[in-house]
C-alpha cells in the first residue's frame, strides 16, 4: 500500500507545516501570559505608588544578570540552529548543551532571588504586586525548565545521528520555543524590576 | 536563508551585542527619575529588544507573509484584551 499523496510527504511542505504548529502553540503562549500581564497593567494603574514602593525591594543586579543570561543562552540557540544548517550535529550538541546549562544557571539566580525574598518576608500574598511577581517570575521559570528537557530531548536525538542539514526541524522548532522564552522576560524585567 | 553562513553568524553576534547593550541601557535609565517618561522608555527599548529576537533570532525576517500573520494577531489580540479590561476597570 501506496502512503497518501498530500502535501506532507514533501520535506519542505512537511518543516513549513511544522513551523505553523509553533507559531500557534506560541500564540496561545502569547494570550497565557498575556492574562498576567492584563492583571499587571490593571493593578498597575489602580495602586501606582504601591508598584512603585515595592519594586524596589526586588535584586535589580541579579535581574539583570539574568538577563544577560538568558540573551546568551537565546545566542547559543540560534547558533546551534545555523550548526545544524551546516550539518554539523556534534556542534549543535555544545550549543544546544550550552543553552542547557545557561537555562539552569538562570533558575539557579532566580532561586537565589526567591530564597532572599522569602527571607525579608515577601510572599505571594505579601500584597498584589508580589502576587503578581510571583505568578509572573515562576510561570515564566517553569517555561525555563520545560525548554531546558526539549533542549536535552534535541541533544539526545543528534547523538543518536538523527539529525542533519536535510532535516533540522526539531532543532529549529525548539529553538523558536527558547527564544519566546526570552521574549517574555525581555517585558518582565522592565515591568517588574525597573518600573514597577 | 535555509544554510548556515558566516555572514549569517556575524549578524547574529551583532544582534547579541545590541540586545545587551540595550539592556545595560535600560537598566541606567531606570535609575534616574523621569516620572512617566521612564515607563514609556522601558517599553520602548523593550519593544526594540523583543523585535530583534523575533526578526533575527526566530528569523521573522526571511519568514513568508503567513508565519507573519501567526506571528502579529495574538500581539493584535493581547493588545485588545488589555485595552478591553483597561476601558472597564479605568471608567468604572
Amino acid at each position: 500500500m501506496s502512503a497518501p499523496q498530500d502535501g506532507h510527504n514533501d520535506p519542505a511542505v512537511a518543516f513549513e507545516a511544522a513551523k505553523l504548529g509553533v507559531w500557534t502553540f506560541l500564540a496561545t503562549e502569547v494570550l497565557l501570559f498575556g492574562a498576567l500581564f492584563t492583571a499587571y497593567t490593571v493593578y498597575r494603574a489602580k495602586f501606582p505608588e504601591l508598584f512603585q514602593a515595592e519594586h524596589l525591594k526586588l535584586n535589580r543586579i541579579l535581574g539583570t544578570l539574568n538577563t544577560v543570561v538568558l540573551l546568551t543562552s537565546s545566542l547559543t540557540v540560534v547558533l546551534g540552529v545555523d550548526a545544524i544548517r551546516r550539518g554539523k550535529a556534534r556542534l549543535l550538541q555544545l550549543y544546544y548543551g550550552a543553552t542547557v546549562l545557561l537555562g539552569g544557571a538562570f533558575l539557579c539566580v532566580k532561586y537565589i532571588e526567591w530564597t532572599e525574598e522569602f527571607h525579608h518576608g515577601l510572599f505571594p500574598d505579601t500584597n498584589i504586586f508580589f502576587s503578581l511577581y510571583f505568578m509572573m517570575t515562576g510561570l515564566h521559570g517553569i517555561h525555563v525548565f520545560l525548554g531546558m528537557c526539549v533542549l536535552t530531548y534535541v541533544v539526545v536525538l543528534a547523538g543518536r545521528g538523527r539529525l542533519s542539514a536535510d532535516y533540522t526541524t526539531p532543532v529549529e522548532m525548539s529553538g523558536l520555543y527558547w527564544h519566546f522564552v526570552d521574549l517574555v522576560w525581555i517585558y518582565l524585567l522592565p515591568l517588574l524590576y525597573l518600573i514597577g | 536563508m535555509r544554510h548556515g553562513t558566516t555572514g549569517a553568524r556575524r549578524t547574529y553576534f551583532a544582534v547579541y551585542a545590541a540586545l545587551v547593550a540595550l539592556t545595560v541601557i535600560t537598566v541606567l535609565v531606570s535609575y534616574v527619575h523621569l516620572g512617566m517618561m521612564n515607563v514609556v522608555v522601558a517599553l520602548l527599548i523593550a519593544s526594540g529588544k523583543a523585535s530583534l529576537v523575533a526578526l533575527f533570532f526566530m528569523h521573522l525576517k526571511e519568514e513568508s507573509r503567513l508565519v507573519w500573520g501567526f506571528a502579529l494577531v495574538p500581539i493584535f489580540f493581547l493588545t485588545l484584551i488589555i485595552l478591553g479590561t483597561l476601558s472597564d476597570t479605568l471608567l468604572r
